[in-house]
């Protein structure tokens, strides 16, 4: 009797590996392909000459004055490693999460000196993949007068590009408004040029 | 907190609900019915694979035969995954060439995926091929779900079959079930579910990790990957096992707010819907309503407590000059799904012992981080993994049947049948092990020094990861505090054995109590019975729930969670 329940142990062991294990994840890989291409590589994402610049979900360091920053990123060692995602795993007690904080923000006033009000709290507050591609709208509107600045344009053409930029709340309930960073950026160039090299 | 935010929520519940009853029929269908639907599609492949797998579909197994079934094919389960991780250099789909796992973190994976955990003491990205994800972890979370739907099936069976001549002493066969849930439920299901995860931006390719130019001229290596069809069966069968180390945190496996709350809803859519076919099974749908009504007080006490937690400003930063004050903890979550959004799938992932996780709970408020803790530590049964939840509180209503038929000294009975010395003994060992693993396990760590040289926190949150990491082996769900290096002998070893004690020394009483009630006499309901399907019992329910759970763990959440709070509130760091 137990005999054959382990035979049948076995049995079903190499039917499910071989149907759910292999079929099923190939299968899907195939059908996804063919229907939504685009979405399952990657999302990328290219500039006006036709060359991938990122892909639209996935963060990246951008630090010149010019362009649009993101969150904080613990991912991989200097942050935004698309191949190490990781969030901070700092608790609500931390030194270290109160020095790194602290650091952000001081950098923060430095480079933004025009701009209105506090520091946002989201730009010293690492995102939980490390790859977060998106600004709350108040974010990226706070950095308006140093893009503005460091491009040499209006901060009312900056900000018109930031707003067009937001993207709402799915099915109008779900999640945040957002603006993605690498978007507003590509839009920043393709409206004003490469920045100037300078960074920080 | 905002208006949005709530009706977030609500909606949330209101979908969960809809879906109970249609799916918790059609679960019905599939594994108590007459005729299981679609017999032309299913029923095919369903014959098929019994003929490949060489089982006797009408054959009913007694509980030992029933046990050993699933422990040999779990034993089985645990060796293949060991196999394909520790030889993954030579076989294929390995684009990025990565070593074999090293042995005690594979064999932490491998228990982990068996038990339904998905612990992660590894760093996908950079250690598991395409082939191990697919085969060796993605598969166990079909089979490890359709193994917990089987363990719920066969304890409703003993509590709800009217014993016959032709039953007798049998509770279904392990083997049915199991492929019945494979077949008609979770593959089917997962399917589509992928092909819609991939719309919203879920990666499904098995192209190696490519390399891109920023704008400003920097290099970004992104990591690829079939991620989609194991996303789907990782919310569905409450795995959690993240494709990525960020788990369903990363845009690349839920990109956008709506597949996030599909990922939610798609946790808790087979848990809640077994409680209709168990009301079904019963005859009486109430007893169905009775436990989700009982599960869903308890989990919108919880979702309330860590939105209102996770709204108040993180701790470390209060004080720092032209810092925005006010907004909430932003620390480790995600700008798409904000704060509303987080909580709640931070409840529901531990609630169900899913454990995949779109925020960092290590980096919530102290209030906030005790939430999910708790969440665990009242035994996964608030809807719970699937099938895992429903014969975890069908455990806790043995209990509280018990305990209000001592108030009211008569026999206490269930259904009609009556609860015995043997199955009371039953009920307590499930109840005991849990808190017994986790206590120990948790007090080992925290006094050898290669317990504590893991910690990334120190002070209370230190032992707060510690107590978290074995909660959240024992029970099954599989997300950590994961500032907690848990990469290492030790941890590897400890949590595997706390894994498979937590899962399969709590499925045999399970089963066992299925075999001692399934031919017990069924007596009529008479003036004198405890009516087990009314906002009373619900109400008994919760509060045995709630007191066993808490008085259990209240002393080591104190010293973690709760001194962190009033040391916080003192603007202390460690």
């Amino acid at each position: 009797m137990l005999r054959n329940e382990l035979l049948a142990a076995v049995r079903t062991t190499l039917v499910t590996l071989i149907g759910v294990g292999l079929a099923y994840p190939l299968v899907t890989t195939a059908v996804a392909g063919a229907i939504f291409p685009q979405q399952a590589s990657g999302s990328m994402v290219s500039d006006d000459y036709g060359n991938v610049v990122g892909s639209g979900l996935i963060a990246q360091p951008f630090a010149k004055a010019g362009y649009l920053q993101p969150r904080p990123s613990a991912a991989g060692e200097k942050g935004y490693d698309a191949a190490g995602s990781s969030g901070s795993n700092l608790g609500p007690t931390s030194k270290a999460l109160r020095d790194r904080a602290a650091k952000d923000l001081q950098r923060l006033i430095q480079e933004n000196p025009n701009a209105e009000g506090p520091v946002p709290a989201e730009l010293v507050s690492a995102s939980a993949s490390g790859l977060d591609p998106h600004l709350s709208p108040a974010a990226a509107l706070w950095q308006v007068p140093r893009i503005a600045r460091a491009r040499g344009v209006e901060e009312s053409r900056v900000r018109t590009i930031i707003e067009s930029n937001i993207e709402g709340r799915d099915l109008l309930v779900l999640g945040e408004p957002r603006v993605n960073v690498l978007l507003v950026n590509r839009a920043l160039d393709r409206h004003f040029g490469r920045p100037p090299l300078a960074t920080r | 907190m905002t208006a949005i935010g709530w009706v977030q929520i609500v909606l949330f519940f209101a979908v969960v609900l809809a879906l109970t009853k249609p799916l918790g029929a059609y679960m019905f269908r599939v594994f108590e019915g007459e005729r299981q639907p679609l017999p032309r599609v299913f029923g095919r492949i369903e014959r098929f694979t019994y003929r490949l797998c060489g089982v006797d579909p009408a054959q009913g197994q007694t509980w030992p035969v029933y046990a050993f079934s699933l422990l040999a094919f779990s034993f089985l389960g645990v060796l293949v995954t060991y196999g394909i991780e520790r030889l993954q250099h030579v076989l294929p789909l390995n684009p990025q060439h990565l070593a074999a796992v090293e042995p005690a973190l594979a064999f932490n994976t491998a228990a982990s995926f068996t038990t339904n955990t998905n612990w992660q003491a590894y760093v996908p990205e950079t250690t598991v091929s395409y082939l191990t994800q697919m085969a060796g972890l993605a598969w166990h979370n079909f089979t490890s779900a359709a193994a917990g739907i089987a363990v719920a099936l066969v304890i409703a069976r003993g509590l709800t079959r009217k014993a016959g001549p032709l039953a007798g002493k049998t509770i279904g066969n392990f083997w049915v079930d199991l492929v019945r849930s494979t077949i008609y439920v979770l593959l089917p299901i997962s399917f589509f579910y992928a092909l819609f995860l991939v719309s919203q931006g879920v990666l499904q390719n098995l192209l190696p990790y490519r390399e891109v130019t920023t704008l400003e001229g920097v290099k970004q290596v992104l990591a690829m990957g079939p991620v989609a069809s194991q996303e789907a069966i990782k919310m569905l069968g409450t795995n959690g096992g993240g494709f990525f180390n960020a788990n369903s945190a990363h845009p690349f496996e839920n990109p956008t707010p709506l597949s996030n709350f599909v990922q939610m809803v798609s946790i808790f859519a087979i848990p809640s819907a077994l409680t209709w076919t168990y009301g079904r099974m019963a005859r009486d749908q109430r007893q169905g309503w009775a436990l989700w009504a009982a599960m869903a007080v308890l989990c919108i006490a919880g979702v309330v407590t860590l939105y209102w937690a996770e709204a108040h400003d993180n701790p470390a930063l209060h004080g720092l000059a032209q810092l925005q004050q006010g907004c909430g903890n932003f620390e480790g979550k995600e700008t798409r799904f904000g704060l509303s959004a987080s909580a709640l799938f931070a409840t529901v992932t531990t609630d169900a012992s899913c454990g995949a996780v779109n925020a960092m709970h290590d980096s919530f408020t102290p209030l906030g981080g005790l939430v999910p803790l708790l969440n665990i530590q009242l035994g996964e049964v608030i809807f719970g993994g699937v099938g895992a939840g429903m014969y975890g509180m069908l455990i806790f209503v043995v209990l509280t049947v018990f305990i209000a038929g001592l108030m009211v000294g008569r026999t206490p009975e269930y259904l009609g049948k009556k609860i015995e010395a043997r199955e009371m003994k039953l009920a307590m060992l499930y109840v005991l092990i849990f808190p017994l693993l986790i206590l120990s396990f948790t007090a080992w760590a925290l006094v050898v020094p290669y317990g504590v040289s893991s910690l990334n926190n120190a002070g209370p949150h230190g032992l707060s990861e510690i107590l978290y990491a074995f909660s959240s082996g024992a029970g099954n769900n599989g997300s950590a505090f994961a500032g907690l290096n848990a990469n290492t002998p030790f941890y590897n070893l400890a949590l595997a054995a706390d894994m498979l004690v937590g899962r399969f020394l709590m499925m045999i009483p399970a089963i066992a109590m299925a075999g001692s009630m399934v031919d017990k006499k069924v007596t009529p309901a008479g003036p004198g019975t405890f009516p087990t399907n009314g906002s009373l019992f619900v109400g008994l329910l919760v509060s045995v729930v709630l007191i066993v759970g808490a008085l259990t763990f209240f002393p080591a959440l104190s010293l973690g969670p709760v001194v962190e709070h009033f040391a916080a509130g003192a603007g202390r760091v460690f």
